[in-house]
């Protein structure tokens, strides 16, 4: 079936924040330029658990997950967070993260399956790029 | 020879700024339509005594040492003595931390600073399962009296003052030091040093909490109280406009929030019936220094005079202790980029300069490698050395103030401190902090100025070298410190064995005898000294903060 591209609904995304982790300006500021965009945007507000984020993305059946992660606790949220998405069989949603991370650290996450990374001094119109060339949107 | 012209010489006239202006925009265009600073306020070209620049000496400066304290807190400044160079560190196990604690004092640091991880910052022992991949990480891993005693081993505590950043735990953390000091039969009007223990800013700014505002706003006046009358030369709170910059305030938001904050803290403690002259002089400060280098300067300035008057004029304090404000500063995170993070060196040496011309105690120089992970020794050192160089080279430790009587800093200094002002009379019209913070008005104001300054980056207003401007694409690689991942199984595996150890009887009675105090208002710190000694952990106080205060969660507002 050929979708009418104009007629797309637009993205729906959850920005989350997990563990202890408290740097919420990143998240803020990425969610309200997505928002700006013109995406649908829901903000889980700080600490929570994976468990609570895979729960909110299959309740508000969003198309992708942007986790962002100051703590340096990423190489323990990100697989904890693939892996619950699994197992509740929900694995189309796209994840893709923020924050502290260095490099190494992102080849290994992008191995396991995270989409994309992006670290401080990103442009927000090349998140907003990325995100619509590289979430489908189902209908 | 001098070039001879028809024009007389303007000898017999005074020079008129608003002349010169008209003169010179008639023919001249400037390279930019408008100069603001990072916090959007207009700048303008030139500042002379007609436009802002004429400043009244002793109403609105005063010499050094002497109200409203603009020139400084200190009667000699850094001439009498340097500030206080001391590195935030902090990370993994105790051991890994008091080696890290020694490099620094041995390479000629002056005072110390810890970073704790966040399961310690948040009330959890590394054996509780949200701790999990935390533990050690961003900072040392502390839980119990003898995490404190590791950390602090062979160091003298009355040798040395020691900060520590903690917040919503700080209580727990205050305790477990004065403990070992116990231990150690060290009095306690030997220590020196302080606790961040600010509670406003963090439901502010840096999101560290157990319970709701108003019972951490009474923990974090507990210690106030506690100091007041037993650590005369300790600083109970350290009430903090870094963290509040860093999450996207102006210097305006940042200065006028953190003094919100200490005032409402002054109402607490006048609330419990403490005097203004015995706790206001223990109150000290800690704030940002950011990219924009003279309104840097200006802001500490503003800082002190308005703290001053605001002492003096509100509360009627009678003692110039009660009215200095004294501040730690560190150098802006935030500014650093991990693109070409070489030149976050020419940044923080800046940001120091502007921190040291502005007259801080004490300062942080962050390290070029720190949005990338923690730093590494090297990088360490090359921060401490900036604070060395600054001291010992640039020659501006010579003279008091040396900027005092600029008519631009001066117009500066009284433009932050009217602006920050505003803020804090709309505060005080919304009944206080207190209340100002639980509706969210603090928060709001700063996400919206972090978003604006967002989308100055994205359209190349705010210029960041190296991320908006001569960028290169393959980026420098410099060494970065890995915290090794056992850390984690070791410290869960010591507060286990820690938990088998100590005496049933006396740690349950203890455990009782800290739940009755919370639930009958006293003051919790001596209870908690007494506890920690007999084996309470930090996350155990911080259940029963859970159990009796109830927990705050994220509002999660945009």
């Amino acid at each position: 079936m050929t979708q009418d591209k104009t007629a797309q609904r637009p993205v729906r995304i959850l920005i989350a924040k997990a563990g202890l982790d408290g740097h919420d300006r990143g998240a803020k500021v990425i969610a309200r330029a997505l928002r700006d965009a013109g995406m649908e945007v829901i903000y889980t507000g700080l600490h929570q658990t994976v468990e609570n984020i895979v729960r909110a993305a299959i309740q508000e059946d969003v198309d992708c997950i942007g986790l962002s992660i100051l703590s340096g606790a990423h190489m323990t949220l990100f697989p904890e967070l693939l892996n619950t998405l699994k197992k509740e069989k929900a694995e189309d949603i796209v994840v893709f993260g923020g924050g502290i991370i260095p490099k190494d650290d992102i080849e290994a996450l992008k191995a396991l399956g995270v989409k994309q990374v992006f670290i401080p001094g990103t442009h927000t119109q090349y998140v907003i790029d990325w995100i619509k060339a590289n979430v489908p949107v189902s209908e | 020879m001098v070039k001879k012209t028809n024009d007389a010489p303007p000898f017999f006239k005074s020079p008129s700024y608003r002349a010169w202006r008209e003169k010179v925009y008639a023919s001249q265009k400037e390279r930019k339509a408008h100069f603001e600073s990072i916090s959007f306020r207009d700048q303008p070209e030139l500042v002379t005594p007609e436009n802002g620049g004429s400043v009244d000496y002793a109403a609105d400066l005063g010499n050094p040492g002497e109200y409203p304290y603009t020139r400084g807190v200190q009667p000699t400044m850094y001439r009498g003595r340097l500030w206080t160079m001391r590195q935030f560190a902090g990370f993994g196990s105790p051991e890994d931390t008091n080696r890290r604690f020694k490099y620094l004092l041995e390479h000629g640091q002056t005072g110390l600073s810890t970073a704790f991880d966040m399961p310690s910052l948040m009330g959890y022992d590394p054996d509780n399962a949200r701790s999990l991949g935390e533990v050690g990480r961003e900072g040392v891993s502390v839980a119990t009296i003898e995490d404190m005693e590791i950390l602090f081993g062979g160091i003298g505590l009355d040798q040395v003052t020691t900060s520590m950043t903690i917040n919503c735990t700080a209580t727990v953390a205050f305790a477990l030091y004065f403990a070992v000091a116990k231990r150690r039969n060290i009095s306690f009007d030997k220590l020196g040093g302080t606790i961040q223990n600010d509670m406003f800013k963090e439901f502010i700014a840096q999101k560290e909490w157990i319970c709701p505002p108003a019972p951490s706003v009474k923990l974090t006046c507990d210690v106030i109280e506690f100091c007041s009358q037993a650590a005369p030369k300790f600083n109970p709170v350290s009430i903090s406009g870094y963290h509040i910059r860093e999450a996207g305030a102006t210097a305006v938001q940042e200065l006028a929030f953190t003094i919100a904050d200490g005032l409402g803290y002054v109402d607490h403690c006048l609330g419990r019936g403490m005097k203004i002259d015995d706790f206001a002089p223990r109150l000290s400060f800690f704030f940002d220094v950011h990219n924009d280098f003279f309104e840097e300067i200006a802001k500490f300035r503003a800082a002190r005079r308005l703290w001053a008057r605001l002492m003096r004029e509100r509360y009627g304090a009678k003692t110039d202790a009660a009215c200095k404000l004294r501040t730690h500063a560190q150098t802006a995170g935030v500014s650093l980029t991990a693109q070409q993070p070489v030149n976050n060196v020419a940044r923080v040496a800046m940001q120091a300069l502007a921190a040291i011309l502005g007259g801080v105690q004490s300062l942080h120089t962050n390290s070029m490698d720190e949005t990338l992970s923690l730093p590494t020794e090297d990088a360490v050192r090359v921060a401490l050395r900036t604070q060395q160089i600054i001291a010992d080279e640039s020659g501006v430790t010579n003279v008091i103030d040396p900027l005092g009587g600029s008519y631009y800093v001066e117009r500066l200094t009284n433009e932050i401190e009217a602006e920050a002002m505003r803020y804090i009379s709309q505060i005080d019209a919304m009944g206080g902090m207190l209340h100002a913070v639980e509706v969210g008005f603090p928060q709001k104001e700063i996400a919206e100025a972090a978003y604006k300054f967002q989308l100055g980056v994205d359209a190349g207003e705010q210029v960041i070298v190296g991320v908006n401007r001569y960028s290169e694409g393959g980026e420098q690689e410099i060494p970065i410190l890995k915290i090794d991942h056992s850390v984690e199984k070791q410290q869960i595996e010591r507060v286990k064995a820690f938990k088998e150890q100590r005496n049933k009887a006396a740690w349950s009675h203890a455990i009782e005898s800290v739940e009755s105090a919370c639930r009958e208002g006293r003051n919790v710190v001596p209870v908690l000294i007494d506890a920690v000694e007999v084996g309470v952990t930090l996350g155990e106080v911080s259940d029963i903060y859970r159990k009796v205060f109830g927990v705050y969660t994220d509002p999660g507002m945009l």
